[in-house]
C-alpha cells in the first residue's frame, strides 16, 4: 500500500486505519495444530480407503448410467416418474457428487494444508510504469501529429461517428412502423359471425343460459375444410390467424338483462342479456374468462385486473386502467350472433398515440 | 288330562317356552311378520317408471325438508336474507337433478357453515339419497338432467377427441382451474377448486350448471361430446407420471421457486461450509489421549 | 504444527517429470507457460464459505454451456407451424410451432433430452440465485471498497444481463406460460413513452405474437448474451485474481497480506471438487423435481391463459410490480403515459440497477474513505449500510411475495384483493421497519463486542462480597479473538469547517457539504466504535481483584463456551 494511503490526518468522517496495538495487538498467526489424519497413520489409510471408495463408486454409478440409458424403457415409471430420467440423473448426479466429495475430502483431510501467507502488492503500477507509459503515449501522440492536425483528427472523428447511422439504419427492417389503423383495428366487421373457439360453430342466442360464459373468435378465423372456399372468403391461418386472434378474441356473457346498466349509447349493443366484451385484457394483454357469473366480473389471472360486465367493463379493481372493450351484438337473418362493426375502443394494452388518432 | 304328552312329547318344548318372558314379544313379531309377508306376497308388483319416480320424488322431499329446507325453502323456491336480496339460500326451481348429483354428491351441500363459497366436504347422503334428492328438485322445474353414461365414460375415447379436448380444457378451463387442474384464485377469497380426483360424471354436471361462480357451458355451445374429450383430456394428465420428478403440485414457477432455494441454494451453501470446515485437530490434549491409547494398543 | 513434506523430490526427477520434459519444454517455447504457473501456481486464496459463493455462479454457467450446447442440437427454433407426431399422447395431432414441437421431442423421444433440459433450467435458477446471494455478500462486507470497484460494476452488469438471458431462454419453447410472459413484455414495451408502439413492432417484427421472435431471441440467447457474459466473468476473475481475494479480519491477517491455501494443490482440488458438486446437485435435483413441464401448458395461443402465470423467480419481483401497482395511466398532450405498467415493470428494474452501481461511490462520497480495503468488515461494524441492505432485502422480498399473491391466496386460503392493499402498504413500511430493526441489531452486537473485548466472555459465574453486591466473574478473552473483534476502523461524524476561520475570513460551507455531513452522521452517528488502548487498559485494572477475573483450571473451571456457559470437564 503506498504511503498516500496511510492518512496522517484523519479523513472527514471517514474512520481510522486499524493502527497496531490499538487497542490489542495482533497476536500473529494462530498456532497450526495437525489433522488427526496427520498423527495417526490408521486414520489416513481410512481417509485414503474413503477418497478411493468415493472415486470407484463414482465409476461403478458412471457406468450404471451408461447401462441404464439404454437397458431402460421410456415408457417405464418408477416412484410415479419417469424411470429413464430418474434413472438417468440419480446416476450421473451421484456419480459427479462422489467425484467433487472424493476431491474435497482429499484436499481436507489427505493434503498438505498449512495456511500460507502472501503479501500483497500495490494495485497501481509502479511509478516507473506510469512515467514509461506516459512517455510512450505523449512521444506516440507527437509522432503521429495528433494534436497538431486539426482537421485530420476532425474528419476522423466525424468519418467514424457517422459509421454509427449504418448501423442503426440496417435496422429498420426488423419490423414495420405501425400504422393507426393497424394498431387500432381488429378483424371484427359488421356481419361478423362470433362462433366458438376451437369448435368454430356458429351460435344462437338462445344456446346460452343466464350465467353462461363462451369463449369465442371472429368467424374469418375458422377454416370451412375447403382451402379454395377458404381463400375465397379470406379465412386466415398460421401466424395471420394468431395475430388476428390476439386482438379478437372475445367472450361472450349472458346475465339477467335488469342487472345490466349499459353505458350510454350502447343500451342496445347486447342480445337479450348477452353483451359481447374483447377477451384482452386493457393491462398488458393475457386473456381473460375468468368470469364470475353471481358478481358479473371477469377476472385477469395475470396481474388481478377486475372487470365489472355489467357496468361496462370498468374496472374495479387491479392496475388495469381502460375499461374491458365491448363489441356490439346483433342478430343474422338466420338467427346467429353477429357482430355490428369492429370495435370502438382500443383492444388490449394501451400504447402511447392511442388516443391521437 | 294332556299333561303326560305335554311332558314328554315334542309340545314340551314350546309349552316350556311360553312361560318365557319374551315370549310375547315373539308372538308379535311374528304375527306382524305373518302380516306383512301376506301383504307383500298378495299386493300387486307395480313397480312401473312413474310410480317408482314418484316414490322417489317424495323420498326426496322428506330429505329435503329436513336437510336442506332450512336455506332453500320448503318449496326449494329460496330464502332471502340480509339486505339486498342476497339470498340465503337460492331458489332452486329450475336447478335441476345435475346441480344437486353434483352439490350434494362433492359434499358441498348441506353447506356447513357461512363463507367465500361451499367447500367440498365429507358426503352426508348416500347414492340413493341423492337420487332421491334429485328426482325432488328436478321435479321443481325443468332444468338439467343427469348425463347419461354414455359421455362421461372416457374408456375408448379416441386420439383426435382427446388432443381437442386438450384445445377446449385450455381455452376455457385453465384461466380458473390452471394447467393441469391444480386450482387458482378468484377474488375475495373464493377460488377454483382442484380438479384432481373429481369423478366425470359431477365434472360434467359443474360444467353443465356452473356452480357457484363458476360460469355455465351449455350443451348447445359446449356439446356433450366435446364435454366428455375436455373430461377425457383432464384425467389422463391427472393419470399420467410427473415426468422429471415430483410436480409440485402444478403451480409452476412459484414452487419451483421454493425449491431452488430450500433445496438447491440450501444443499449447495452446505457444501461451501463443509468444503471450508477447519475440520477436527488435534491439540495437545488430544494428541496425548491418541498417543496414549496407541500405547494401549 | 504440520510442515511441507521436508523431501521434496524435485519433479524433474521423477518418472512423470522425465516423460512430460519434452512436450512441456515444447509448450514454454511457444506460449512461456513457466512464468503462467509462477505468477498463479502458489496464489493464496483465503478460506470462507461466503467466498465460495461466487463460484456456485460460476460452475452453474460451466453447466449452462454443456447443458445448453446439448439442447441446441434438437431444439428447432423456428415459429413455423408443424403438426405434432411424438410420443406424448394428449397433444398429438397439434398444430403447434416447431420450437414447441422439438422441445416436446426432446422431453419426451430424446434420452437423456428431459434431463438435460431440467439440468438447464435448474442450473440457471441456481445461477441467477447465487449471483444474487454472492452480490448480498461484497455488499454487506464491503468488498465493493476501492480497489474493487470495478469489478462491482462488472457483477452488476452480470446480475442485469443474466436476468434478461433467463427471461429469453425460458420463452424460446413457444409454450402457453411463457409466451404469456412475452404478452406481457409487450405491453411493457408498449407502455414505454412515445415510442413504445414502434419498439414493439420493432422487437416483434410487427404484430403480436408474429413469427420473427423465437429466431431473435434464440441468437440473442445462444450467442450475443453467452459471448458477453463469458467476457464479463473473464475480467471479473481476472481482476478477482489481481487484486487477490479479501479476508475476513482475524489474527495475524492485515490489510497487507493474504492468508489461506495455496491454489496449487489444495485449492484447485477443493474448487474443482466443488464444480462437480454443483453439477451433482443440479443433476439430482433435475433427477428429482420437475421443472417448466412444458408439455402441460400447451402451445401458445393468445386467447389461452393459466391460473397461477408467474414468470421464473428471478423476474417475481417486477411481476409483483405490476400487480400492486395503481391504475394510473394518463394522457398529456395526446400521448398516453401508462405509469401503471411504466413504473413497475421497466421502471423499477432501472432504479434497481442503478442504485446498486452507484452505491459504491455513494458511501465513499459520505466517508471520504478513499484508501484501499482488503480486510472484510463485519455487517454489525456498519450498521447503516446493513441496514439499507436489509430494507433492500426486504423490498425485494414483498414485491416478490406479491408476485404468487394469487398462490398464496390458494394456498393460505386469504383474499387476493387483501394480499394486494397489504402489499402496497407493506412495500413502503416493511423496508423502514427493517431498517430500524437491522441497524439496533447491528449496534447491540457493536456493544457486546466492545464489552467482551473490555471484559472478557460472562461466565455465568457470580460471586457475592461482604457487602453484599453481586458481580459477574468474566473469563478472559484469548488475544487472537479481542484482536479480531476489534480489528475494524474506528469512526466519527464527518464534521463541518467553521463558517468563519482563524483569521476572521469568511467561508460559506457549500450546499453540498452541508448534504455530506447529514449524511456522515446518518451514517456513523450512532455507531459503537472499539474500545481504545486507554479504555481497555482501565477495564483491566478495574477487573483486578474486584470482579476476579477467572483463570482457566480455577476450581475445575476449564473455560466457557461461546455463549458464556460454562464448560463441563
Amino acid at each position: 500500500m503506498s504511503d498516500e494511503d496511510r492518512p496522517d490526518e484523519l479523513p472527514q468522517g471517514g474512520g481510522e486505519l486499524a493502527q497496531v496495538g490499538d487497542p490489542v495487538p495482533d497476536p500473529g498467526l494462530p498456532e497450526e495444530f495437525p489433522r488427526p489424519t496427520d498423527v495417526d497413520p490408521a486414520l489416513e489409510r481410512r481417509a485414503e480407503r474413503q477418497v478411493v471408495a468415493a472415486f470407484t463408486l463414482a465409476t461403478l454409478l458412471t457406468l450404471g448410467f451408461c447401462v441404464a440409458y439404454f437397458a431402460v424403457p421410456e415408457d417405464k415409471t418408477l416412484f410415479g416418474f419417469d424411470a429413464l430420467n430418474f434413472t438417468l440423473g440419480m446416476t450421473l448426479g451421484g456419480a459427479l457428487l462422489l467425484i467433487g466429495a472424493g476431491a474435497v475430502q482429499w484436499a481436507r483431510q489427505l493434503m498438505h494444508n498449512e495456511e500460507i501467507v502472501e503479501e500483497r502488492h500495490p494495485i497501481e503500477s509502479p511509478e516507473e510504469d506510469r512515467e514509461t507509459a506516459l512517455n510512450m503515449i505523449t512521444v506516440s501522440a507527437a509522432e503521429s501529429g495528433f494534436g497538431r492536425r486539426k482537421m485530420i483528427r476532425n474528419s476522423m472523428f466525424g468519418a467514424l461517428a457517422v459509421l454509427g447511422l449504418p448501423t442503426v439504419i440496417l435496422l429498420r427492417d426488423l419490423g414495420p412502423i405501425p400504422t393507426d389503423e393497424e394498431l387500432r383495428q381488429t378483424v371484427w366487421a359488421k356481419g361478423m359471425r362470433v362462433v366458438n373457439d376451437v369448435a368454430g360453430t356458429p351460435i344462437r342466442a338462445s344456446d346460452l343460459e343466464i350465467g353462461q360464459l363462451v369463449n369465442a373468435q371472429p368467424a374469418v378465423l375458422v377454416p370451412t375444410g375447403n382451402p379454395q372456399k377458404d381463400k375465397a372468403i379470406g379465412v386466415l391461418q398460421g401466424v395471420e390467424l394468431l395475430d388476428a386472434k390476439a386482438r379478437a378474441a372475445v367472450i361472450l356473457v349472458r346475465m339477467v338483462p335488469d342487472e345490466i346498466t349499459p353505458p350510454p349509447g350502447r343500451e342496445d349493443w347486447g342480445v337479450n342479456g348477452i353483451l359481447c366484451y374483447s377477451k384482452i385484457c386493457t393491462h398488458v394483454g393475457c386473456p381473460i374468462s375468468l368470469w364470475e357469473h353471481q358478481t358479473h366480473k371477469v377476472l385477469c389471472p395475470c396481474h388481478q385486473s377486475t372487470f365489472d360486465l355489467a357496468d361496462g367493463g370498468k374496472v374495479t379493481f387491479g392496475p388495469a386502467h381502460r375499461p374491458l372493450p365491448q363489441l356490439q351484438l346483433g342478430v343474422d337473418s338466420e338467427g346467429y350472433l353477429i357482430a355490428m362493426g369492429d370495435f370502438v375502443d382500443p383492444v388490449g394494452p394501451s400504447y402511447p398515440q392511442m388516443e391521437r388518432d | 288330562m294332556h299333561l303326560p304328552l305335554i311332558r314328554r312329547g315334542p309340545l314340551r318344548r314350546v309349552s316350556s317356552w311360553r312361560r318365557h318372558r319374551l315370549a310375547g314379544f315373539a308372538v308379535v313379531l311374528v304375527a306382524l311378520s305373518a302380516v306383512g309377508g301376506v301383504y307383500a306376497a298378495f299386493t300387486p308388483d307395480t313397480a312401473t317408471a312413474d310410480n317408482s319416480q314418484s316414490d322417489l320424488v317424495q323420498e326426496g322431499r322428506k330429505l329435503f325438508l329436513v336437510g336442506c329446507s332450512s336455506c332453500h325453502g320448503l318449496n326449494g323456491e329460496g330464502v332471502l336474507a340480509g339486505e339486498a336480496n342476497r339470498n340465503y339460500g337460492p331458489s332452486l326451481v329450475g336447478a335441476g337433478a345435475a346441480a344437486v348429483d353434483f352439490q350434494v354428491g362433492t359434499g358441498r351441500m348441506p353447506m356447513s357453515q357461512p363463507g367465500p363459497q361451499a367447500l367440498q366436504k365429507k358426503v352426508t347422503y348416500t347414492p340413493e339419497e341423492i337420487s332421491a334428492l334429485a328426482a325432488y328438485v328436478a321435479s321443481l322445474g325443468p332444468g338439467p338432467a343427469i348425463p347419461p353414461d354414455e359421455y362421461t365414460d372416457i374408456s375408448g375415447i379416441s386420439q383426435e377427441q382427446l388432443t381437442e379436448g386438450g384445445e377446449f380444457f385450455r381455452t376455457n378451463c385453465t384461466a380458473c382451474h390452471n394447467s393441469v387442474g391444480a386450482g387458482g384464485a378468484l377474488p375475495s377469497g373464493r377460488f377454483a377448486p382442484t380438479l384432481r380426483g373429481v369423478t366425470p360424471r359431477h365434472m360434467y354436471e359443474a360444467m353443465l350448471t356452473g356452480p357457484q361462480q363458476m360460469p355455465i357451458f351449455s350443451d348447445a355451445v359446449i356439446t356433450p361430446e366435446d364435454k366428455r374429450s375436455i373430461i377425457a383430456y383432464v384425467k389422463a394428465v391427472e393419470a399420467q407420471p410427473d415426468h422429471g420428478g415430483f410436480a409440485l403440485g402444478g403451480f409452476g414457477p412459484v414452487s419451483e421457486g421454493v425449491v431452488v432455494f430450500l433445496v438447491g441454494m440450501a444443499s449447495l451453501v452446505a457444501a461451501t461450509i463443509w468444503i471450508t470446515s477447519h475440520g477436527a485437530r488435534v491439540t495437545d490434549k488430544t494428541a496425548k489421549a491418541s498417543t496414549d491409547s496407541e500405547a494401549d494398543r | 504444527m504440520t510442515t511441507s513434506p521436508t523431501v521434496h523430490k524435485p519433479i524433474e526427477d521423477t518418472k512423470t517429470g522425465q516423460a512430460a520434459a519434452g512436450p512441456v519444454k515444447w509448450l514454454d517455447e511457444r506460449i512461456r507457460l513457466a512464468t503462467l504457473v509462477k505468477v498463479f501456481g502458489r496464489k493464496v486464496f483465503p478460506d470462507h464459505p461466503t467466498f465460495l459463493l461466487g463460484e456456485i455462479a460460476l460452475w452453474s454457467f460451466v453447466v449452462l454451456l454443456l447443458s445448453g450446447t446439448f439442447l441446441t442440437f434438437w431444439f428447432v427454433p423456428s415459429q413455423g407451424e408443424v403438426v405434432y407426431n411424438g410420443s406424448y399422447a394428449p397433444l398429438r395431432g397439434l398444430e403447434m410451432s416447431e420450437a414447441y414441437a422439438s422441445t416436446l421431442d426432446l422431453s419426451f423421444d430424446v434420452r437423456g433430452g428431459l434431463l438435460m433440459r431440467q439440468i438447464h433450467h435448474w442450473s440457471a435458477m441456481l445461477f441467477i440465485a447465487a449471483i444474487t446471494i454472492h452480490m448480498l455478500r461484497m455488499f454487506f462486507t464491503g468488498a465493493f471498497r476501492r480497489p474493487r470497484e470495478v469489478n462491482w460494476l462488472i457483477g452488476v452488469t452480470i446480475f442485469a444481463t443474466v436476468i434478461v438471458e433467463g427471461f429469453a431462454g425460458y420463452s424460446l419453447p413457444d409454450d402457453l406460460l411463457s409466451g404469456t410472459g412475452l404478452r406481457i413484455a409487450e405491453g411493457l414495451m408498449r407502455s414505454i413513452p412515445i415510442v413504445g408502439a414502434y419498439i414493439s413492432y420493432f422487437v416483434f417484427g410487427g404484430e403480436f405474437p408474429g413469427d420473427a421472435l423465437v429466431a431473435r431471441l434464440y441468437i440473442v440467447h445462444v450467442l450475443l448474451i453467452p459471448g458477453i457474459l463469458l467476457a464479463l466473468i473473464t475480467f471479473h476473475l481476472i481482476l478477482v485474481f489481481y487484486h487477490k481475494h479479501t479476508q475476513w479480519p482475524g489474527a495475524g491477517k492485515t490489510n497487507d497480506n493474504v492468508v489461506g491455501p495455496p491454489m496449487l494443490p489444495i485449492y484447485a482440488a477443493k474448487a474443482g471438487g466443488f464444480f462437480f458438486i454443483v453439477f451433482g446437485v443440479t443433476t439430482v435435483l433435475s433427477a428429482l423435481f420437475q421443472i417448466n413441464a412444458v408439455w402441460n401448458y400447451g402451445p401458445y395461443n393468445p386467447a389461452e391463459v393459466t391460473a397461477g402465470s408467474q414468470p421464473d423467480w428471478y423476474m417475481g419481483w417486477l411481476e409483483g410490480g405490476l400487480r400492486i401497482m395503481p391504475n394510473w395511466e394518463s394522457t398529456i398532450f395526446g400521448w398516453t403515459f401508462s405509469w401503471n405498467i411504466f413504473v413497475p415493470g421497466v421502471l423499477l428494474f432501472g432504479v434497481l440497477l442503478t442504485l446498486l452501481a452507484i452505491y459504491p461511490f455513494v458511501e465513499r462520497w459520505v466517508t471520504g474513505d478513499d484508501r484501499e480495503h482488503h480486510l472484510l468488515q463485519r455487517p454489525r461494524n456498519t450498521p447503516v449500510r446493513t441496514g439499507l441492505g436489509v430494507a433492500g432485502i426486504t423490498a425485494y422480498g414483498l414485491l416478490w411475495a406479491a408476485g404468487g399473491n394469487d398462490i398464496l391466496a390458494v394456498w393460505f386460503h386469504l383474499s387476493i384483493y387483501e394480499i394486494t392493499w397489504f402489499m402496497r402498504i407493506a412495500v413502503f413500511i416493511g423496508p423502514v421497519i427493517a431498517f430500524l430493526v437491522t441497524k439496533r441489531i447491528c449496534i447491540g452486537l457493536q456493544r457486546k463486542d466492545r464489552n467482551i473485548v473490555l471484559h472478557g466472555f460472562e461466565s455465568g459465574i457470580i460471586t457475592r462480597s461482604p457487602d453484599g453486591e453481586y458481580t459477574e466473574r468474566h473469563m478472559p478473552v484469548g488475544p487472537a479473538e479481542a484482536y479480531r473483534l476489534s480489528e475494524h476502523e474506528r469512526v466519527s461524524v464527518a464534521a463541518l469547517p467553521p463558517e468563519v476561520d482563524e483569521n476572521g475570513v469568511r467561508a460559506p460551507v457549500r450546499r453540498v457539504d452541508k448534504v455530506r455531513a447529514k449524511a456522515s452522521s446518518f451514517y456513523f452517528a450512532d455507531v459503537v466504535n472499539k474500545p481504545t488502548r486507554e479504555e481497555l487498559e482501565e477495564a483491566q485494572h478495574h477487573g483486578d481483584g474486584e470482579h476476579g477475573e477467572i483463570e482457566a483450571g480455577d476450581e475445575g473451571f476449564t473455560g466457557v463456551t461461546e455463549t458464556g456457559v460454562p464448560k463441563s470437564s
